[in-house]
């Protein structure tokens, strides 16, 4: 199979390439990269007009399998993922059972590869069960193809056992994604507290409850030499602590989530179901340190922290709504509207924060368009108008707090290993 | 009764804030009247005939859920109680389909009172019918807001550059949110104190001035209400003792002294004797505790006959 993907604005932050050029796909892997590439193919994509980036890469998803089927499952949620113009997810371990061992990670990969519409890397848990007790197998997680470890959903409580986890890691190489959320402190706390909580009598979540947690966990990275993944970092003293380790050398990485940077408290003035999320949509401060800290790369990436639920688990009271919602078809196009047509990042920052950055964090092949690669390809028309309507979505979870929302941007074409697995919005069969 | 261009026929009542201070003012007004009417001897009148109201609630009360009850009586309605500690919510069911159901009988109002910030509001925009907020978790609780209003004026005092006292427990209070909201929006200065720990962290931003000592809260008040202090709370580590509560930051004669002389003293009920407010100053002249449970059911009486008459039928309770 050769796809010549033709005439396209190709951005490939690792090789600092902006140009129009082609790109040719064969046998799953990038072939070439050229100004001109004159040569029989199976299939032509004109992509005049539009971006043409390497596979946008979300390594904070929940695809529920297994267990949690009502919520999403591998097929609603790669299907979700190719719609939404990202080639790889990256599940995390929340599911029922909690993904603790090798069979699970095999038995995600192996279904995932048979039904999955884009790539499914798995998160593997930190602790037996994600109960902060005992160490989960994690070498033989890791040679089952395990992509990185985290408890996501708590906060490793014990920090013996999180120190221990990153020491037994480390020679491995593997990454251990940090929760980091000291939920204790926020009590009985379901929003952002601060001016809105005050206002509309909800119980408040402080700032705080972060920072202490992701000080800790910087604080173990340095003293193990593990290397640390902070998960949805939302807040302004998370991102001041981060900013000062990595300056030490300490081998943090960190990603924030779509709603934490295009979002704030003011949503949940309407105590929408949908604006329940952990760590909570905070204020603008926040948001604005958020943002200055992707610009100075004190945060590497953005992911969406996609985390479905039945429709009948958030048609509730807001205090009753479980966290998060759908994001995996919102993300390009509202980072997109809120983040580059606003001229606050260039086409080439949010490419790199949503597809290199992330793979070069995990150490995954993809992320770039070099050849050799796999041929994992976003395509983008940075000038597509569309509204939210999450009731066209793909996934199972329709539910999002940027409903009807009106974007501009939306990847067009989502190319897995060089098939096209969604072209104009809709999925190819498979 | 004064005419009034502005008409509350329809509405939901969620809280204070989001009424203007004409129809804040059209429901003091029409409360005096109906004021009248609980005093008559035989104290029913027909506005309300024909209509009827459910009483949905999901916590316990006493004097919130019989005035709501009264009041809808005294104005001829039919009233049905809700209590779901009896109801189909010990099986299980979703707020959404308890409205709906009582929405499918037909009923013209809904009173709610619920645990939860926002359950009016979410229940509003399910339902048809008025929903009346009787208080939702620690956000708003529009009737008692009224009666605290009616309350203070009834004592001769006006809003604009009172200085109002607000005492304790502001962190969980319903009743506190509403009033700062509904003083605010009269006119009056607004002071809280209390524990630190039972404020909400960005308390300023509700325009209040903050003190950590009562006193200076209480110094040259014209209205001191006194939140009521859950026994719960102290269990959670918000404060050590009920007995360091008392010493300091319960009001006593000695504290009320510092007020106005013509200062009145306000609480929702039921109180803590000996905890947020002493013996003395439960029962003195200055509090107005007992008036302000019996303007409850005329205000409530009022918010009835507007949202459900639009006041339309006003001379048949002249």
């Amino acid at each position: 199979m050769k796809l010549l993907i033709k005439g396209g604005r190709v951005v490939d932050p690792s090789q600092k390439l902006d140009a129009v050029m082609d790109v040719l796909l064969e046998d799953g892997l990038v072939k070439e990269v050229a100004k001109e590439i004159k040569t029989k193919v199976d299939e032509t994509f004109d992509a005049k007009g539009l971006v043409v980036a390497p596979g946008f890469i979300d390594v904070h998803t929940h695809l529920r399998e297994p267990g949690l089927e009502a919520k999403e499952d591998i097929v609603s949620g790669t299907k979700a993922a190719a719609s939404g113009g990202i080639t790889t997810i990256a599940c995390m371990p929340n599911t029922k059972p909690i993904i603790d061992n090798s069979i699970i990670v095999s038995g995600i990969k192996e279904r995932a590869a048979r039904e999955g519409y884009v790539n499914v890397e798995v998160i593997g848990a930190i602790s037996k069960g994600e109960e902060s007790k005992e160490l989960a197998e994690m070498i033989d997680m890791t040679e089952k193809g395990a992509m990185a470890f985290s408890d996501d959903g708590h906060y490793v409580k014990s920090s013996r056992l999180f120190t221990m986890a990153a020491k037994y890691i480390a020679p491995f190489d593997k990454v251990l994604i940090s929760h980091a959320i000291d939920h204790e402190l926020g009590g009985e706390g379901y929003m952002h507290e601060g001016a809105v909580s005050a206002r509309i009598g909800v119980p408040g979540i402080p700032a705080i409850s972060e920072d202490i947690a992701v000080s800790r966990d910087c604080i173990i990275a340095e003293y193990t030499g593990a290397k640390v993944h902070i998960a949805h970092v939302a807040s302004k003293g998370a991102v001041e602590i981060i900013r000062q380790a990595k300056a030490r050398g300490v081998k943090v990485t960190a990603e924030t989530a779509v709603h934490h940077i295009t979002l704030t408290d003011e949503a949940c003035a309407s105590y929408s179901p949908a604006t329940r999320v952990s760590p909570p949509l905070r204020s603008q401060d926040h948001v604005d340190a958020l943002r200055e800290g992707l610009k100075d790369g004190t945060i590497d990436a953005i992911v969406t922290d996609h985390a479905p639920h039945a429709p009948e688990e958030k048609d509730v009271e807001f205090r009753n709504a479980p966290c998060g919602f759908c994001g995996l078809e919102t993300s390009v196009g509202v980072i997109l509207t809120e983040l580059f047509h606003k001229k606050l990042f260039t086409i080439n920052e949010i490419v790199d924060k949503m597809s290199t950055a992330p793979a070069n964090i995990f150490a995954l092949k993809s992320g770039n368009l070099k050849v050799g690669s796999p041929a994992d390809v976003t395509i983008i028309d940075l000038d597509k108008e569309w509204i939210v309507e999450s009731m066209q979505f793909y996934t199972k979870g329709k539910v999002t707090p940027f409903e009807g929302k009106k974007c501009k941007g939306k990847a067009v074409a989502t190319i897995v290993a060089g098939e096209i697995v969604m072209r104009d919005g809709v999925l190819c069969t498979k | 009764m004064a005419k009034s261009n502005v008409s509350l026929a329809g509405r939901d009542i969620l809280d204070i804030e989001s009424l203007s201070v004409e129809e804040v003012e059209l429901v003091l007004q029409t409360a005096v009247e109906m004021k009248k009417i609980m005093k008559r001897d035989i104290k029913k009148v027909p506005s309300l005939r024909g209509k009827s109201i459910i009483n949905l609630f999901y916590e316990p009360s006493t004097r919130t859920r019989t005035s709501f009850e009264l009041a809808g009586k005294y104005l001829g309605a039919d009233v049905v109680n809700i209590t779901t500690a009896s109801s189909s919510v010990v099986k299980g069911e979703c707020l959404r389909d308890t409205i709906l159901t009582v929405q499918a009988m037909e009923c013209d109002a809904v009173v709610m009172r619920h645990p939860i910030e926002g359950a009016a509001a979410y229940a509003a925009e399910i339902a048809d019918p008025v929903i009346i907020n009787a208080g939702d978790g620690a956000h708003a609780h529009p009737s008692q807001g009224f009666l605290d209003m009616f309350t203070i004026r009834e004592a001769g005092k006006d809003f604009k550059g009172l200085k109002m006292a607000i005492l304790g427990d502001v962190l969980y209070s319903r009743v506190a949110r509403t009033n700062i909201a509904a003083w605010k929006k009269m006119g009056a200065d607004v002071h809280v104190a209390g524990p630190m720990t039972l404020m909400p962290h960005d308390i300023e931003a509700l325009g209040v001035t903050v003190h950590t000592r009562v006193e200076d809260a209480l110094e040259g008040a014209d209205v001191v209400d006194i939140l009521r202090i859950q026994l719960e709370r102290q269990k959670s580590g918000l404060f050590p003792s009920p007995r360091e509560y008392a010493r300091i930051f319960g009001v006593n004669e000695k504290r009320l002294a510092l007020a106005k002389e013509d200062a009145i003293v306000l609480h929702p009920g039921p109180m803590n004797r000996g905890l947020e407010i002493s013996f003395e100053v439960g029962y003195c002249d200055q509090a107005k505790i007992r008036d302000e449970v019996q303007n409850g059911v005329a205000v409530r009486m009022a918010l009835l006959f507007l949202t459900l008459t639009g006041g339309k039928q006003i001379e048949t309770i002249d």
